[in-house]
């Protein structure tokens, strides 16, 4: 049998339900809760507190995971609250956007292309303000303006985010591996 | 076995009630055993007062079994039946012991993993290590004099689903309770970690005989949280010792030396490595089958040349693991060497180079996950001292998915996801009436099927027939607190669901563990069936005696139904436990933890309820 669980995410760890969350608070009513659930704690118990202990972590972890990022976070509330931030179905994006897009995916090939691990870089710290500025919004219309369809299209281009910071990442990582990262310490060949 | 435990998780049971558990390295070259004994973890030796047992299994012809040093006497006059490294075989087919190159044994493609025929008949891997574990747990019930209630057994935290499971088999079959699997660079941090009250993020960088780990952990007010971790579960200290013997192969001209010498040249070459560490040359004489004296040198630096490949190999999965945590190299406040092959100079001034500080040597490296498995072992068996009460958060190092058209990969619980963890994704049918579907599991980073390991597949049957697409077909991952999977689909868009569970293919059913225990001669039958039912009196005692605390502590979360229907169960329990059939008993005592489960369910969400109801009026107290 599956636990009923009737609280919501936010609930489970005594949270008001809201896009804010005190990142500090979540992580020490997460620890409390998995301290109370974990498995570790019911390893000596019968077969059926192990079952429900761990239904219970792995609640606990689920909720946590989709708390503790702001995208998963904002996109849980939104459901919450009845609308559909409709990732797969919904790719229409102002053109503005779409521009900048473009531009930013040609620099990762440019900058992969070229080995350019600085250009890289900065490319990622020009996405990150992006990133923060968005993340601005997104408080602003889930909080206080209780603008729900903003929301769900600052959720969408924060996704596309997320993929151009995972192919920078990549590039990184294809540069990385394509150049001995260790040289040899100062040691002559043959002398002994 | 106290329902306590939920109320007081830092409860201690009476000294009486100490339950013997131990902490198992079970390693590529040597295994070692430890247990707390009073409050401090300690290698237990062996009556030679030597803590390490190499992981070496002969098998004479005449069926006898020798282990560890013994065993090890034999690998060059009988290397065919002288199992060396055999953790590198657990969970592995043909295919992946050939990278191996030369071994002197002879493999046998079998179901799932691969066996060694030997003098005494086929063995798997999981037999071949369940004998190494054999002789621990003997060395640990007599140096601790008692029953062992349990084990921790650590396993590389970059081993996939298969050889998880394969280990944990290999555990059941030398007859341990297996408390959990633990993985090996977590385990070292629980022991320096405790040791040393450290607070921050640790990279550990864990080189054993065979195996590559890396992991990210944060400590803070007694929470181990591992990050992240990555690894190479087919590197280690032996491939460096293959370098050597390679290159002396090519250097004397012995390219095709027989197994025997290839055993004689790879135990001069561990020699030698290990003088190396503190000596700038060394050199062997080995004397080969047709009777030729070889004498053998290598100098320090001729060391670190022929394997700087070998460093640097473990150079991509710490970044790896460093950008899957989201930190750079100078957020890490400490890195713990872990592992005997970190004893090698030019691998230490590696990993200081890279992290650009010195690492942290102040715990054995042989010794520390044999001693951090002991300490979670004695947690967990419910042996917590007052403020022990220390909490451990890992992670599953290698994505798990399922195949999709086109031999692609659907990612349906990436890697470095917080255990236990489940996931469901929702599947459909591409064809109208489609009764069946396959499901394919797979464990890997890669996105073609061909490049990840296959876990598992199994058919879902009884789809009702409609039109394609239509269907709503769930396939749910559960992964536990050992980093185990079990994966189930059921269909549920006509309320006619059908649901199927499966193991992934290594593991081993109960029944064909009964059946190799059966096998192993060591034992009449009617001694296991003593064994067996004193094992499920214990079990059917603890489970009874756990009831009655939770119906005394909670009698109003009962409906009068559910009190008799738990008060039947109980009486059956009662019943069989006075009775001889142990397989009866099993069948009672699960019956009544399956009924049990639903108040099992409500108390929990009791003890939840009132912690946040406590933080509450803490907050409001505090404001």
């Amino acid at each position: 049998m599956t636990p009923e669980f009737t609280r919501n995410h936010f609930e489970l760890f005594g949270l008001p339900v809201a896009y804010d969350v005190d990142p500090a608070e979540l992580e020490r009513a997460y620890r409390d809760l998995q301290g109370r659930v974990h498995p570790d704690r019911f390893a000596s118990a019968s077969e059926a507190e192990r079952r429900v202990a761990m239904q219970w972590a792995t609640r606990a972890n689920e909720a946590y995971r989709t708390l503790r990022n702001p995208i998963d976070r904002a996109r849980y509330l939104l459901a919450l609250k009845g609308f559909d931030t409709g990732e797969e179905s919904n790719t229409s994006m102002p053109p503005d956007f779409l521009m900048q897009q473009m531009e930013w995916r040609e620099s990762v090939e440019d900058g992969r292309a070229r080995h350019d691990a600085n250009a890289l870089e900065g490319l990622r710290r020009e996405i990150g303000e992006s990133r923060t500025e968005m993340h601005a919004f997104l408080a602003r219309a889930l909080g206080g303006d209780r603008n729900y369809d903003a929301g769900c299209s600052l959720v969408r281009k924060l996704r596309f985010l997320d993929k151009i910071e995972a192919e920078i990442d990549d590039a990184l990582e294809a540069i990385a591996e394509s150049v001995p990262a260790l040289r040899r310490a100062a040691s002559p060949k043959g002398n002994a | 076995m106290s329902l306590l435990q939920i109320s007081e998780p830092g409860e201690s049971p009476e000294p009486h009630q100490r339950r013997l558990a131990v902490g198992i390295d079970l390693g590529t070259t040597h295994s070692l055993v430890a247990a707390v004994r009073s409050s401090s973890a300690e290698c237990l030796p062996d009556a030679q007062g030597r803590v390490l047992l190499p992981s070496i299994v002969h098998y004479g012809a005449a069926g006898g079994v020798e282990v560890g040093y013994e065993a090890g006497t034999r690998a060059s006059d009988d290397p065919a039946n002288t199992i060396a490294s055999v953790k590198r075989f657990m969970g592995r087919g043909v295919a992946d012991v050939a990278k191996y190159g030369a071994l002197p044994y002879r493999f046998v493609d079998a179901p799932g993993m691969v066996a060694i025929e030997t003098a005494a008949g086929l063995r798997s891997p999981v037999q071949v290590s369940a004998e190494i574990l054999k002789t621990l747990r003997a060395r640990a019930e007599q140096s601790l004099g008692g029953e062992l209630h349990g084990a921790v057994v650590t396993v590389p935290a970059y081993f996939d689903d298969s050889q998880r499971q394969a280990t944990k088999d290999a555990a059941r079959l030398a007859g341990l309770n297996v408390l959990r699997l633990l993985n090996e660079p977590t385990a070292a941090a629980i022991a320096y970690g405790l040791d040393n009250a450290s607070e921050g993020t640790f990279a550990v960088f864990d080189l054993g005989g065979g195996t590559f780990d890396l992991s990210i952990l944060r400590l803070t007010r007694g929470v181990f949280e591992v990050l992240s971790t990555s690894g190479d579960s087919a590197l280690g200290g032996d491939d460096f010792d293959q370098a050597i013997a390679v290159h002396w192969r090519v250097t004397h001209g012995l390219a095709d030396a027989s197994g025997r010498d290839t055993r004689r040249l790879l135990a001069a070459a561990r020699q030698v490595k290990e003088r190396l560490t503190s000596e700038e040359s060394a050199d062997a004489q080995v004397t080969l089958t047709w009777g030729q004296q070889l004498h053998l040198g290598l100098t320090r630096a001729e060391f670190e040349e022929i394997t700087a490949p070998l460093v640097r190999k473990t150079l991509g999965p710490t970044r790896k693991a460093l950008r899957d945590a989201g930190l750079a190299v100078e957020q890490i406040d400490g890195v713990v060497l872990v592992g005997g092959a970190t004893r090698m100079p030019h691998l230490q001034r590696a990993v200081a180079g890279y992290f650009r500080r010195e690492p942290l040597v102040n715990l054995d490296p042989e010794q520390v996950v044999a001693l951090g498995a002991a300490i979670q072992a004695n947690a967990l068996a419910g042996n917590r001292a007052a403020g022990d009460d220390w909490l451990l958060l890992d992670v599953i190092p290698l994505s798990l998915g399922l195949e999709t058209m086109g031999g692609l990969v659907e990612k349906v619980i990436p890697r470095n996801s917080t255990i236990p963890v489940a996931r469901a994704q929702e599947f459909t049918t591409f064809k109208d009436g489609q009764t069946a579907m396959a499901v394919h599991v797979v464990q890997g980073e890669r996105e073609l099927v061909s490049d990840c390991r296959s876990l598992a597949r199994f058919e879902l049957r009884g789809i009702p027939p409609m039109v394609a697409g239509a269907a709503r077909i769930a396939v749910t991952f559960q992964v536990d607190a050992d980093g185990l999977l079990s994966v189930s689909a059921r269909e549920n868009t006509t309320g006619v669901s059908a649901s199927v569970v499966v193991k992934p293919s290594y593991g081993l059913t109960d029944d064909e563990v009964a059946t190799m225990l059966r096998d192993g001669f060591d034992h009449a039958q009617a001694d296991r069936d003593a064994r067996a039912l004193a094992e499920q009196r214990v079990d059917a005692e603890g489970l009874l005696a756990a009831l009655r605390t939770a119906i005394a502590q909670d009698a109003d979360l009962l409906s009068p139904e559910d009190r008799a229907a738990l008060g039947a169960g109980t009486a059956s329990v009662e019943v069989a436990a006075r009775g001889t059939d142990h397989r009866a008993l099993k069948a009672a005592v699960e019956a009544l933890n399956r009924l049990s489960e639903p108040f099992a369910g409500r108390r929990m969400d009791r003890s939840v309820s009132r912690a946040l109801a406590g933080r509450r009026l803490d907050e409001v107290a505090s404001k």
